[in-house]
């Protein structure tokens, strides 16, 4: 197990290798003054865009060019993103928390609601609430996210919106954006003080309960927006998982044997049906990686996601290209997690 | 993955027509495939008449010839008109016509049923003309990864050894990349028309259908219908075409069926963000991000600007779920285990 980890860890570096060549490959379509723009790192330097040509040599063949990506990459220079108007590597640590914060909240729906939900369809096969979740989770599977954060909006902003903005003083008014104007400015001005820039800690750490309040309530239809389509397969997967469980022989035993129900579904069955929902959790991150960039445009969310999404409107290469690298390490660091985590749950498996 | 039919099933199905096949009547058994089946041809009527049923714009019934003295041709199956309208139309009936060039979307009234877009755009047009993009984006795409699946993972599977190796571990990696996000930087490297769409879609959708073909090809390779074929002195291409692909059919249609939903689920969230077809385009994605503005409606009214993100939406989440129904019986039908 631990020699798996130490090669899969190895194999990093490679895969990113491979990434960056496929899109450093991919940005030779682009014409050299199109590609100049990566590295660039102020605004002044965009004007003489011929001088960077030259320094860079980006009309030199493509194993030079990638050496000259690489080196700049691995100093920390990802290029000068003319969206956010600063370095990319500054954009992506600025914003970053803010896209972890959402998808790290979203993960608690997406897992609970999908396993409990799952269970009780299963437990209650072919009953009403069977039916219901069957309903609710091919219905939630077709359910583009953007449209249902769209209409989310409409209904809790616009329709709803008058009625929760009397209600206790606005303060359950649901709303775009991370944090209410006032708190954004307080931010702005430094009054409130950013540490982590997770704003659930920074604001327990800063003992503000209402700045605590404020961003939860902000992530409350992002959060649902970016959870439906995982919670839908962990739902489906789960019952299936769990109704092939209940049929098998040690189930049957543990019942012959006079345990409870209840012991037999949430001891003995539901363990053991967790582990395909294991399985789903490299595909959830993908969801949530996706997800992220549809759900922070539609909710003007400050996080990478719709950086990346105005960034690749507006054809700013470097921002795109950061993004992309990005994405690829939490993916391969995401899966290596994901099988560690299997191996531990089903002693089974084995890695060599 | 489904699994194909059992050799007793493939056996009853040389005697029996298909439609008395097992997997037909387990489909037919099947209210919610009947529901998948009815919404997707429903889509497909609206796709095919859709000349028929919009007001086609000035520019389209020009470049179709058509004269105000001859507009009610186009409603006439007897004339040339009719048919050019519905198999070649010109890309100007793409457009949605405008009304206005108001910012302001305009509720429904007796001329725009549907009401307007911000800009002006007729939604009763683009709901109509939108299922036309849907199903092109939605077959292009699904026939272009059906070719690039049956190259990688026919190889794959025929050759195996490291051809296998190195095939599928390329194919691991792309399944384990976000498909939006590499659709976003596919287009935004190409540039943003609506045939790089299809070909960025194309390049992140094909790995599906690779696996199923070369998990098939690897599973009958070594059965002995196989090796008589060989003995007979049948060879490479034809043992593959002739007694590897037809067992793939079966997983592919589920696979293509679900895709068709997905797909256009990718395709319009592009749109939606901006870099799908131009302006204007009869394209759901793009009618529900023209909404994104009107949101809120004038104080007193709040839900004013409805229709403006209520009808594409649910053109699309109707259109998905139909695809994913049909593809969810599809499965159900094709399997054997479940009788």
């Amino acid at each position: 197990m631990f020699a798996y980890i130490v090669r899969r860890i190895l194999f990093i570096p490679v895969v990113l290798i491979g990434v960056t060549l496929l899109i450093v490959g991919l940005m030779q379509l682009l014409s050299p003054a199109q590609r100049a723009a990566a590295f660039v790192s102020s605004d002044a330097q965009l004007k003489n865009l011929d001088l960077i040509i030259d320094q860079y040599g980006l009309d030199e063949p493509f194993h030079v060019q990638y050496g000259n990506w690489m080196q700049e990459a691995l100093t920390g220079n990802l290029g000068f993103s003319s969206t956010s108007k600063e370095p990319v590597l500054t954009t992506i640590r600025k914003r970053l928390p803010a896209s972890a914060e959402l998808a790290l909240v979203s993960l608690i729906p997406v897992i609970g609601l999908g396993i409990a939900l799952g269970t009780a369809a299963a437990l209650n096969r072919d009953r009403f609430i069977d039916q219901l979740t069957r309903v609710v989770a091919i219905v939630g599977w077709s359910l583009p996210n953007f449209v249902l954060g769209i209409w989310l909006l409409v209904i809790f902003y616009g329709g709803l919106g008058e009625v929760l903005r009397e209600f206790a003083g606005g303060a359950f008014r649901l709303e775009p954006g991370r944090v209410s104007t006032e708190i954004s400015i307080e931010i702005a001005n430094g009054t409130f003080p950013i540490r982590t820039n997770f704003l659930l800690i920074d604001s327990l750490l800063a003992g503000r309960p209402d700045v605590f309040w404020d961003a939860l309530r902000h992530l409350i239809l992002p959060v649902i927006t970016l959870a439906a389509t995982s919670s839908a397969i962990i739902m489906r997967v789960m019952r299936s998982s769990l109704l092939e469980t209940l049929s098998q022989d040690y189930v049957r035993t543990a019942r012959a044997k006079g345990l409870t129900e209840n012991v037999v579904n949430y001891k003995h069955a539901r363990r053991n049906a967790l582990i395909p929902v294991i399985t789903l959790a490299g595909f959830t991150l993908i969801f949530l990686l996706n997800g992220v960039v549809i759900t922070e445009t539609v909710f003007n969310y400050p996080g990478l996601g719709r950086w990346f999404a105005s960034a690749a409107v507006s054809l700013d290469y470097p921002a795109v290209m950061g993004f992309t690298v990005l994405t690829a390490m939490i993916v391969v660091v995401g899966n290596l997690l994901v099988d560690v985590l299997y191996a531990a749950v089903d002693p089974r498996i084995r890695y060599d | 993955m489904a699994e194909t039919t059992s050799p007793q099933d493939a056996e009853q199905a040389t005697n029996l027509p298909w439609w008395k096949s097992k997997p037909a009547k387990r489909f037919r058994r099947n209210p919610l495939a009947l529901v998948g089946a009815f919404t997707v041809l429903a889509f497909l009527v609206i796709a095919f008449f859709a000349p028929q049923l919009s007001d086609p714009s000035r520019s389209c019934l020009r470049d179709l010839g058509v004269t105000a003295g001859t507009i009610d041709d186009i409603n006439n199956p007897t004339k040339g008109v009719f048919w050019q309208a519905i198999f070649v139309p010109p890309e100007s009936c793409y457009t949605m016509p405008r009304a206005s060039f108001s910012p302001i979307p305009e509720s429904p009234s007796a001329d725009y049923r549907f009401g307007t877009t911000s800009s002006g755009y007729d939604i009763g047009y683009g709901l109509v003309w939108g299922a036309r993009t849907a199903f092109n984006i939605g077959l292009i795409v699904v026939g272009l990864s059906l070719a690039m699946g049956l190259l990688i993972g026919g190889l794959a599977g025929f050759i195996g050894g490291w051809v296998d190796e190195v095939l599928m571990r390329f194919t691991d990696i792309v399944i384990a990349f976000p498909s939006l996000v590499l659709a976003i930087v596919i287009v935004t490297i190409l540039g943003q028309t609506l045939t790089n769409v299809i070909v960025a879609i194309a390049l992140v959708a094909w790995p599906n259908y690779a696996r199923v073909i070369r998990a098939e090809v690897m599973k009958v390779k070594n059965l002995d219908y196989v090796e008589s074929a060989r003995a007979l002195g049948s060879r490479g291409l034809r043992v593959f075409t002739k007694h590897m692909l037809p067992n793939t059919i079966a997983p592919l249609i589920v696979v293509a069926s679900l895709d068709m939903g997905s797909v256009v689920l990718t395709a319009s969230a592009l749109s939606f963000l901006g870099l799908g077809p131009p302006m204007g385009y009869a394209d759901w994605g793009q009618m529900v991000n023209f909404a994104r503005n009107w949101i809120l409606g004038p104080p007193g009214d709040p839900l004013a600007y409805w229709y403006t993100s209520v009808y594409p939406g649910m053109a699309i989440l109707v259109f998905v779920l139909g695809w994913n129904l049909l593809g969810d019986a599809f499965r159900d039908a094709f399997d054997p285990r479940d009788s």
